[in-house]
């Protein structure tokens, strides 16, 4: 058998639903919550699936990636309005490590330097 | 591109296509769609009574989409004669049948088209055109069918797989957005699309790629407001369709290793409440030979209907009320999320 070369495994997505398998009643409880957070609200359901793209991108989950560029497509979401939710994934990631040089500036004035 | 057909593929023939679909379905252990409809208590499936004639009139276009289901294509010379079009007239007639749906390839291309449109207004029917809007621009006898249509009320019901032009040109051909945008202000000038006109233009939406279709009212909503909003295009209504795997569709699932999943998101996503309006319940498909089917898409895997009537010159509206629709793993694109028919989402 050919050795693994990863963890990641897509047709794993699709078992996403068997982790209640050990412990059924708060799995239940995690895809009531997961179904009411996306159900059309004050943000519709196609607002909600370019968020979590977005946030699958922040969190580099690779199960997330590939669900969620399937669910925009589904709902109908361009191309341009895909890669600018990830932009503005990408700046969120990259502010909070750029916003941090604020102390390093602090920390430079602090000794003088 | 030229047609599956004309390229010789082995994907031309519909056995060779089921063949496919079973020997896949096997293979990821996927169950039957016959049997999903007996845990759902749908089997055998009947239809409710045949009140749409959907007419088939032939496999000529002037288009060759990557998607289409009838492998029609300029290569493509099957046509429906203007006997059989008269046999099909004296069903329509009967009682109970509301609608003619015309068809095709481009039905416009068929040569007594005109002839067809004008009968079957005679009879008082609903008159529908599957019409693909770059037949509107594809030349002189062409170009006076929105005012033909407009004249016998006909609704226009157009494919417009994106209300962008990347992705429809890439299912349907470049520089097809572009056309299809010119065709649609022709249509809207004489008033289809127009809100009190009574003149009915509907889009059809298709996903371009190995998804589902998403909620026909959102995409409504984005189709409306891009459209009006950059190219001045109005429409009444938009129908969200499912691409059947069969025929090219089905090749370009195969060439891009798309086949497993695509059948499995189309199985885990079998709804039984969009399975009780899948459109062969009410629909009669007539190929441009005159042979009888379930729908269309049984039309092009070959699946005419079993028993004493299987020709329009045989109808029989009571006989063809109580058969026994035939199925085949294809079946599930009708029943996935929303579902799909003719008419969009129908759950």
């Amino acid at each position: 058998m050919a050795q693994e070369t990863t963890y990641y495994k897509p047709e794993d997505l699709k078992k996403f639903g068997n982790i209640g398998e050990f412990e059924p009643e708060l799995a239940k409880k995690f895809f009531d919550y997961y179904g009411a957070v996306f159900a059309d609200g004050a943000l519709s359901a196609k607002e909600k699936s370019l968020i979590a793209l977005a946030v699958a991108h922040v969190v580099q989950c690779a199960y997330c990636i590939d669900a969620y560029t399937t669910d925009t497509l589904e709902k109908g979401v361009t191309e341009e309005q895909m890669w600018e939710a990830i932009h503005v994934g990408a700046a969120i990631r990259s502010g909070s490590s750029l916003v941090h040089s604020v102390q390093a500036l602090n920390k430079v004035k602090e000794l003088g330097v | 591109m030229k047609s599956l057909l004309a390229r010789g593929s082995e994907l031309a023939s519909s056995q060779e296509q089921l063949k496919i679909l079973t020997e896949v379905s096997g293979k990821l252990g996927l169950p039957s769609f016959s049997d999903k409809l007996k845990e759902a208590a749908l089997y055998p499936l009947r239809p409710t009574g045949v009140d749409i004639l959907q007419v088939n009139v032939g496999k000529l276009c002037n288009q060759t989409c990557r998607h289409c289901h009838v492998d029609a294509g300029p290569d493509r010379r099957e046509s429906m004669s203007k006997e059989t079009m008269q046999e099909c007239l004296v069903a329509l007639a009967t009682p109970g049948v509301t609608t003619l749906d015309i068809t095709g390839g481009a039905p416009e291309m068929n040569p007594n088209f005109r002839w067809f449109v004008e009968e079957a207004s005679k009879l008082g029917k609903k008159i529908m055109i599957r019409c693909n809007l770059t037949i509107l621009l594809a030349g002189e006898k062409y170009r006076d069918l929105p005012e033909f249509f407009a004249e016998h009320k006909v609704e226009v019901v157009s494919s417009l797989p994106y209300f962008q032009k990347r992705r429809t040109d890439a299912q349907r051909g470049e520089g097809v957005f572009d056309r299809s945008m010119e065709a649609l202000r022709k249509l809207n000038a004489i008033g289809y699309g127009v809100p009190g006109s009574g003149l009915i233009l509907n889009l059809v939406y298709n996903p371009v790629g190995a998804f589902l279709a998403g909620g026909q009212s959102t995409l409504e909503n984005d189709f409306k407001k891009e459209l009006k909003q950059v190219h001045g295009v109005e429409f009444n209504s938009l129908f969200a369709l499912t691409n059947m795997p069969i025929s090219r569709f089905l090749e370009s699932l195969i060439e891009n290793d798309n086949i497993d999943t695509y059948l499995e998101r189309l199985v885990t996503a079998f709804n039984p409440v969009a399975a009780t309006g899948v459109m062969c319940r009410n629909t009669l498909s007539v190929g441009w030979d005159g042979s009888l089917y379930d729908c269309d898409f049984n039309q092009m895997l070959d699946m005419k209907i079993e028993g004493k009537v299987n020709k329009i010159s045989e109808f029989n509206k009571s006989v063809l009320d109580s058969r026994e629709i035939l199925l085949h793993q294809h079946c599930y694109g009708c029943t996935a999320g929303a579902g799909s028919s003719c008419g969009g989402s129908i759950a």
